[in-house]
């Protein structure tokens, strides 16, 4: 196999479809920005989420030795072991009660670690500021109310939190828009393959004097697909190229420069997360188009 | 080098098969011609040859092996031992009269080097030496034939086959066509030609086989064209 004779068969081949191979270029950009995209939203959720979210559906606070001053649920101290013994059995016998776990403050520090990593506030934490909690999984989540009357006057619980309740909104928003993203990529996706079969077949049609020579020489079939398949691989690797940019340039504008300083709770996905995503990116930009090409062939070039 | 045994070839969608148990065997170094009217099945027959069509029933044999056995992936080293020449010549009209003969040779991976060194040659063998950089545009019918040729040969083929080589060509180009597809059958190479040109057929005295609504009707050495159309 020469490459130059194969490069130059390649460029040609571009070149002669130009406006093809830019459309191509363009909707293989904006699926796989879109596709990018949607992974880095549903990753941003997943942080925001932190560790109990999809574990349990109510959290009990308790008291801790600071939080005196701070709330007056707590005005008489911190939570004692008995206090501490008697919600917990009394959980364990409500039978709309799934499964209890019980978080010490350690496990809590931890979490928070995780979730919220090196931030200034994070790292002004120590363990024994965090509060001890009861996680509880309901059988049905809607029976929040019965958690919540039963407890939230109980001396040493400082709240009692309904999971969902807090955040559910905000998650159903983003991921409401994260099926959005996936809904136009699947059409752009859609759109980007037809046009990939298209060009192959103009392509293919264009060189058919070659290509018939190449075969009656007994070139392999290998070698006569091979400029094709080529092209639409290297179509679609621009194509990723852009989405790559796209999304390098989102995180840049929107996120670092803008959302960071506007909301300052939440703890946004770093660089490390996108450029973690555009090896996939660039694979699927480059894969795809080669894929699509290779079956379009078999039906458009007879070798 | 080349044997059929009873072969009918039937295209889909066809009653009438387009050649109709045909046996004949041509042995290595012959050359061949191939008569018949249009539609006696000429064309279906040197297809079956290049393995672009498989016969319906029968086998045909060509260089020692059975083409119906043959997987798709060995067609093309099976076609490198062949050579095509056609009525239209198939030349690259983008191309010089030295890059459509090295195209043959870039397409199978032929180094360079060796490339370099053929392509000259065999032009020269032609007839055509020095004109490598000339465009096929530029050149008379019958000089565009010899590069087509030239780029057949170029592989030293065991067998070439040549479908109509003079159909575009005036008598005295066609002579000269015919003396050079005559010397390469000298070097041992068997040529099986389908022709119309009865003034070659009876000029050369080749064995022809004739064919009519696809079935084989005259396999003659030293024959004649034979028939008025």
């Amino acid at each position: 196999m020469r490459a130059q004779f194969v490069l130059s068969e390649i460029g040609v081949g571009l070149r002669r479809n130009l406006t093809m191979t830019f459309a191509v270029i363009v909707s293989v950009a904006l699926s796989l920005a879109l596709f990018g995209g949607s992974l880095l939203m549903r990753e941003q959720v997943s942080t925001m989420k932190g560790y109990w979210y999809d574990k349990v559906n109510v959290s009990i606070f308790l008291c801790n030795k600071n939080d005196k001053e701070t709330s007056a649920n707590c005005a008489k101290g911190a939570v004692t072991e008995a206090q501490k013994e008697e919600i917990r059995s009394e959980l364990k016998r409500m039978n709309i009660v799934e499964s209890v776990q019980f978080e010490t403050s350690e496990e809590a520090y931890k979490h928070y670690k995780e979730q919220f990593g090196d931030s200034p506030l994070a790292s002004s934490l120590t363990p024994d500021q965090m509060q001890e909690s009861f996680r509880i999984k309901l059988k049905d989540p809607e029976r929040f109310d019965v958690i919540s009357t039963a407890f939230a006057a109980r001396p040493g619980v400082q709240e009692v939190q309904d999971q969902k309740r807090l955040v559910g909104d905000l998650f159903n928003l983003l991921n409401g828009m994260n099926f959005a993203a996936l809904g136009v990529m699947t059409l752009m996706l859609i759109v980007a393959l037809m046009l990939i079969v298209n060009t192959v077949r103009v392509s293919a049609f264009s060189r058919r004097r070659e290509t018939g020579i190449m075969r009656l020489v007994g070139a392999s079939s290998f070698y006569i697909q091979m400029p094709f398949i080529m092209e639409a691989a290297i179509a679609g690797l621009l194509g990723a190229g852009f989405a790559c940019v796209l999304l390098v340039s989102g995180q840049y504008f929107l996120v670092n420069n803008w959302l960071v300083d506007k909301i300052d709770v939440i703890n946004f996905i770093g660089w490390d997360a996108v450029l973690a995503k555009l090896p996939l990116v660039l694979a699927i930009g480059l894969l795809m188009p080669a894929l699509a090409a290779f079956f379009a062939l078999r039906k458009y070039l007879k070798v | 080098m080349i044997r059929f045994d009873n072969v009918s070839k039937t295209y889909p969608k066809q009653n009438r098969p387009a050649l109709r148990d045909v046996s004949l065997e041509i042995e290595k170094g012959e050359f061949v011609f191939l008569v018949g009217s249009s539609g006696s099945g000429k064309s279906t027959f040197l297809r079956l040859l290049l393995r672009e069509e498989r016969a319906s029933h029968g086998a045909v044999h060509v260089l020692g092996k059975d083409l119906a056995r043959l997987s798709n992936w060995k067609v093309p080293q099976m076609r490198r031992q062949l050579g095509t020449v056609f009525q239209d010549f198939r030349l690259l009209p983008n191309k010089t009269v030295g890059e459509n003969v090295a195209f043959a040779l870039e397409v199978i991976g032929k180094p360079r080097a060796a490339i370099r060194k053929t392509v000259p040659e065999v032009l020269d063998l032609v007839g055509l030496g020095g004109k490598d950089d000339r465009m096929p545009g530029e050149l008379s019918g019958g000089e565009q034939q010899r590069v087509a040729i030239a780029r057949a040969f170029v592989n030293r083929p065991m067998l070439l086959i040549a479908d109509e080589p003079t159909g575009n060509l005036d008598p005295q180009t066609s002579v000269g066509i015919m003396k050079l597809l005559d010397r390469i059958n000298r070097t041992g190479t068997t040529v099986v030609m389908a022709t119309h040109d009865q003034q070659i057929v009876d000029q050369m005295r080749k064995r022809v086989i004739e064919l009519e609504k696809g079935r084989l009707v005259r396999d003659q050495s030293r024959g004649v064209y034979g028939y008025q159309h």
